[in-house]
């Protein structure tokens, strides 16, 4: 059955055509960087931050901020989707690929879960953060991460709904079984790929 | 919380109330409203005659208790592509589509108990305004507090209503701030919410009230940070933020 007509709507914004094939299903294309979050922003001082990769591997490995400031970083620029059907188009982040940090880490784990300061968590496949799909970043657009987008850092998974990129990340969890974050316990789909509209539960 | 219904709903407009110059609420009538939880969101499509559809989300204005039909609050965003369609050109018996309720983090049950400090910048009031309005509905005592934060008188949205509430319920305060423009004889607050504004109005930390805070994001983050400064605790304060940031 085809949807009804809301009579006397139409498209207001022709300029967003040109990159229709980069918007994915139910989102529309921002200029601005608008924020989502459950809770008030963390301030972790520099020197109390660090970085862990824990659970299901051979031994934890931590990261202070000088270290991982010595990690060979990575320059990238990509579209990103947020469930709340926002899309920025070519934003340009800095920061380090999983695939480096997770280098000599032995695991037969196929699942992670990103935690961050604040409490936040939220589940990706393993698979998802390797070869090229995923960094921590600590620049946007040039300059540190601002606090409100999730600085000092943040996951970059930028195929998946933006939930999915931890703000305030401070380590990432792997296990052998799936433990749904925390958008993913409140309603929100478990895997959340934007072109295939998964937005909710059921989806 | 109830799983969210996978599909969209065919909706009818049945009824609009003018609020303020740029917002008004809209009663949607669906065959079948799963029912939802004050502070929840919906999403809304509209499709074009050519076929373009545009998708956006609200929250629900109305409390759980309302089985009749489905009300949304919308703040028109004068370069936006859906809210102007809402709030001037929709008219009673036009359709459209909702999908939902969503959301399982920034709602509150009667049953959570309180107290309970609701802070709304702009039209961040809406899904505040749900959980008074199923407070109110179900005589719950639980002691409330509402800062309301407005450019000017004519931008609070559901003023009389509140005044109402506010009169005829001794566990229910409200507090108005007007930040841009207040009358000479204004009795309320005229300025930016602050640090000794929250600290007159909210309640002590000691008191651990569940926080609900919805706004523009430096609305938010200044609220947010401001409580936590108090000492409330960073768990007990759920935001939930709208709009563009200019960031």
């Amino acid at each position: 059955m085809s949807p009804p007509f809301s009579r006397g709507f139409h498209r207001r914004h022709e300029a967003e055509r040109a990159d229709a094939d980069r918007v994915p299903p139910g989102q529309y294309v921002v200029n601005d960087f608008p924020v989502l979050s459950a809770g008030p922003t963390p301030h972790t001082p520099l020197d109390q931050w660090s970085f862990t990769i824990n659970g299901a591997v051979d031994e934890p490995r931590t990261w202070t901020w000088e270290q991982f400031q010595t990690l060979p970083a990575e320059e990238v620029t990509r579209d990103i989707h947020c469930v709340t059907h926002w899309s920025k188009l070519g934003t340009t982040w800095r920061g380090v690929a999983v695939d480096t940090l997770l280098q000599g880490i032995e695991t037969s784990a196929e699942y992670v879960v990103e935690f961050a300061d604040g409490g936040y968590t939220t589940n990706v496949p393993l698979d998802d953060l390797r070869d090229g799909k995923a960094w921590v970043a600590y620049e946007f657009d040039g300059e540190p991460l601002e606090s409100e987008h999730g600085g000092p850092a943040r996951m970059l998974v930028p195929h998946l709904y933006f939930w999915k990129s931890a703000k305030w990340v401070r380590g990432l969890t792997l296990s052998d079984d799936d433990r749904p974050g925390f958008w993913e316990q409140n309603g929100y789909h478990n895997y959340g790929d934007p072109w295939r509209e998964q937005r909710y539960w059921n989806d | 919380m109830a799983a969210p219904r996978a599909g969209w709903q065919s909706a009818t407009l049945r009824d609009k109330r003018t609020e303020t110059d740029r917002a008004a609420t809209l009663h949607l009538l669906t065959d079948a409203w799963p029912g939802h939880r004050a502070g929840q969101h919906v999403d809304v499509r509209l499709t074009a005659e050519d076929g373009y559809q545009a998708q956006r989300s609200y929250s629900i204005a109305s409390p759980p208790e309302d089985d009749g039909d489905v009300a949304l609050t919308v703040e028109r965003l004068d370069d936006g592509e859906v809210s102007p369609y809402l709030v001037d050109e929709m008219a009673p018996g036009d359709m459209c589509e909702l999908r939902g309720p969503i959301g399982g983090w920034f709602v509150w049950d009667a049953d959570d108990g309180g107290p309970l400090l609701l802070v709304g910048g702009g039209s961040g009031v809406v899904p505040l305004m749900s959980m008074l309005r199923h407070r109110a509905a179900l005589h719950s005592g639980v002691p409330a507090r509402l800062l309301l934060s407005a450019r000017s008188l004519d931008d609070v949205l559901y003023a009389d209503e509140l005044h109402g509430l506010d009169a005829g319920d001794d566990e229910l305060d409200v507090s108005i701030t007007l930040t841009r423009t207040a009358p000479p004889d204004w009795p309320g607050y005229a300025r930016r919410v602050d640090r000794p504004m929250l600290e007159e109005v909210a309640w002590p930390a000691a008191d651990r009230p569940r926080v609900y805070v919805c706004g523009p994001t430096p609305f938010v983050e200044s609220v947010a940070a401001g409580l936590v400064d108090l000492g409330h605790d960073a768990g007990l304060v759920k935001t939930e933020r709208f709009g563009a940031t200019g960031s």
